[in-house]
């Protein structure tokens, strides 16, 4: 029978939270690296048994850490992460150049097809790669020095490499998002990167349709249709059928396009989840009720879900690594929030209960449909 | 033989449960106590200073013999109670938070 495998970051460490293929009854595992801040952690799609987390701490640094037992036990592997020659500068918030310092990676991505190699996405923003399980990583250059880095600056969070999209039909292409950069794309397998944000207006920036600048909050791919991209913006959310080369609104009767996440039904490429927040400065749910909008138009029309979520007084954020779904039939929604629940649905988003109520708050959340 | 008593955290990232010893070659300065902490647990690189600049992390300090050695230069030499093992070498993360 088919299980499933929750991987929870928070503020406080991790967690692992498992089920069977009904998802009715959870066992929850953890806290792994307690005390310790854990941006994100995944598995590899080769290898389900072999996860990989990022463990930072404002005293110590970052550390990696790898499982070859689906999280059971846990080894450090490399830390270093130094940037390829001179790093040189960025934009700092008040305009001014500011030196490129690694602070943490935010988000690690495995190989589709090798459980040894995997992407990591740091802060300040860069591309990392390790090919050896993770004892070595090395920055793929061509992204910062592509020809805007020098122009990048942080968003409020920081100057974060926060989504990491890995083409599915094309192992040279992968798709990247740097808050507040915006959308890059590789064709060569990240030899070269050219930015990919035409349609996106964003006016909080001087020229609001500027080539780079956007606060892009996260991007969303379903595997069968790998050109077409869904995105949460800082405000907006858009959607490209080119691969990014041109977006359109897709916000349609939102209550607010303001967010962090964003992600596809697993069997169901037009069927989109996002979590409208207030505002930029009010990073909570419109009238103090969590609702989950599901869009199965592929956007501009959405509806409420509403069930088993609570509906007053509530008043959490859900960041932008945190919802993800399962492969099961029918499919599996997942959230976490900066309240500490993690929220399910086994069907689709039409009902959700809580897995845990009461987790420190939650950074990230990805899921691993087990045979 | 250095006594070196490190943070919870890193205690744990090193799989220690107490304080630890290291043999230091020639003088024992900060550096070279570091360098042989770091070469006994290697996961603790990176941890306490940074791996390139070898610049101490902002929020640890390193304390002995009731004095904060934190500013002091990485090679100057280190207590000669230390030395013989009669104090401990700290290091100590701030206290931070609410």
């Amino acid at each position: 029978m088919s299980a499933v495998r929750v991987l929870v970051g928070t503020r406080k460490g991790a967690f692992v939270l498992t089920s069977d293929a009904t998802r009715k009854k959870w066992d929850v595992n953890g806290p792994f690296f307690g005390g310790w801040e854990v941006y994100h952690l995944k598995g590899s799609p080769a290898d389900p048994s072999r996860l990989y987390a990022s463990q930072t701490s404002g005293w110590f640094g970052q550390i990696i850490q790898r499982s070859s037992d689906g999280g059971k036990t846990w080894e450090p592997v490399g830390n270093k992460f130094v940037y390829d020659g001179v790093p040189g500068t960025h934009q700092w918030y008040d305009g001014t150049p500011h030196p490129w310092e690694f602070k943490r990676v935010w988000h690690l991505e495995p190989s589709l097809t090798d459980p040894d190699t995997i992407y990591a996405g740091v802060e300040d923003a860069a591309l990392f790669r390790s090919t050896d399980g993770g004892q070595n990583w090395h920055e793929l250059p061509g992204l910062r020095g592509h020809g805007s880095g020098a122009s990048w600056s942080p968003g409020a969070g920081g100057l974060g490499l926060h989504t990491i999209l890995l083409d599915p039909g094309n192992s040279k292409r992968m798709f990247i998002a740097i808050s507040a950069a915006g959308a890059f794309r590789t064709d060569d397998g990240g030899e070269t990167w050219k930015p990919i944000n035409r349609g996106l207006r964003s006016e909080g920036i001087p020229n609001p349709t500027a080539e780079v600048g956007h606060c892009v909050h996260r991007i969303a791919m379903h595997r069968s249709r790998p050109n077409v991209l869904f995105m949460q913006k800082h405000w907006d959310v858009m959607r490209t059928d080119n691969a990014g080369d041109s977006w359109q609104d897709v916000g349609g009767n939102l209550p607010t396009d303001f967010g962090f996440p964003i992600d596809v039904h697993a069997h169901e490429p037009e069927t989109v989840y996002v979590v409208p927040i207030k505002s930029d400065s009010e990073h909570y749910p419109p009238d103090g009720r969590l609702r989950v909008y599901r869009s199965r138009t592929g956007g501009h029309e959405w509806e409420p879900l509403t069930n088993g979520l609570p509906q007053r007084d509530c008043y959490v954020n859900v960041l932008r690594d945190a919802m993800a779904v399962d492969s099961l039939d029918s499919c599996g929604v997942y959230f976490g929030t900066t309240g500490g629940q993690v929220y399910a649905s086994s069907d689709a988003g039409d009902s959700w209960a809580p897995i845990v109520r009461d987790l420190p708050a939650v950074l990230s959340v990805e899921v691993q449909t087990l045979p | 033989m250095i006594r070196v008593v490190l943070p919870q955290h890193l205690r744990t990232l090193a799989r220690v449960d107490d304080e630890v010893t290291i043999d230091v070659r020639g003088p024992a300065t900060v550096r070279s106590v570091l360098d042989a902490l770091e070469s006994q647990y290697p996961v603790l690189q990176g941890t306490i200073r940074d791996h390139i600049t070898q610049q101490r992390r902002p929020f640890l300090r390193f304390f002995a013999c009731e004095e904060d050695l934190s500013q002091d230069p990485p090679d100057a030499a280190l207590p000669d109670a230390v030395v013989n093992g009669v104090e401990p070498f700290l290091v100590v993360g701030a206290m931070a938070g609410g």
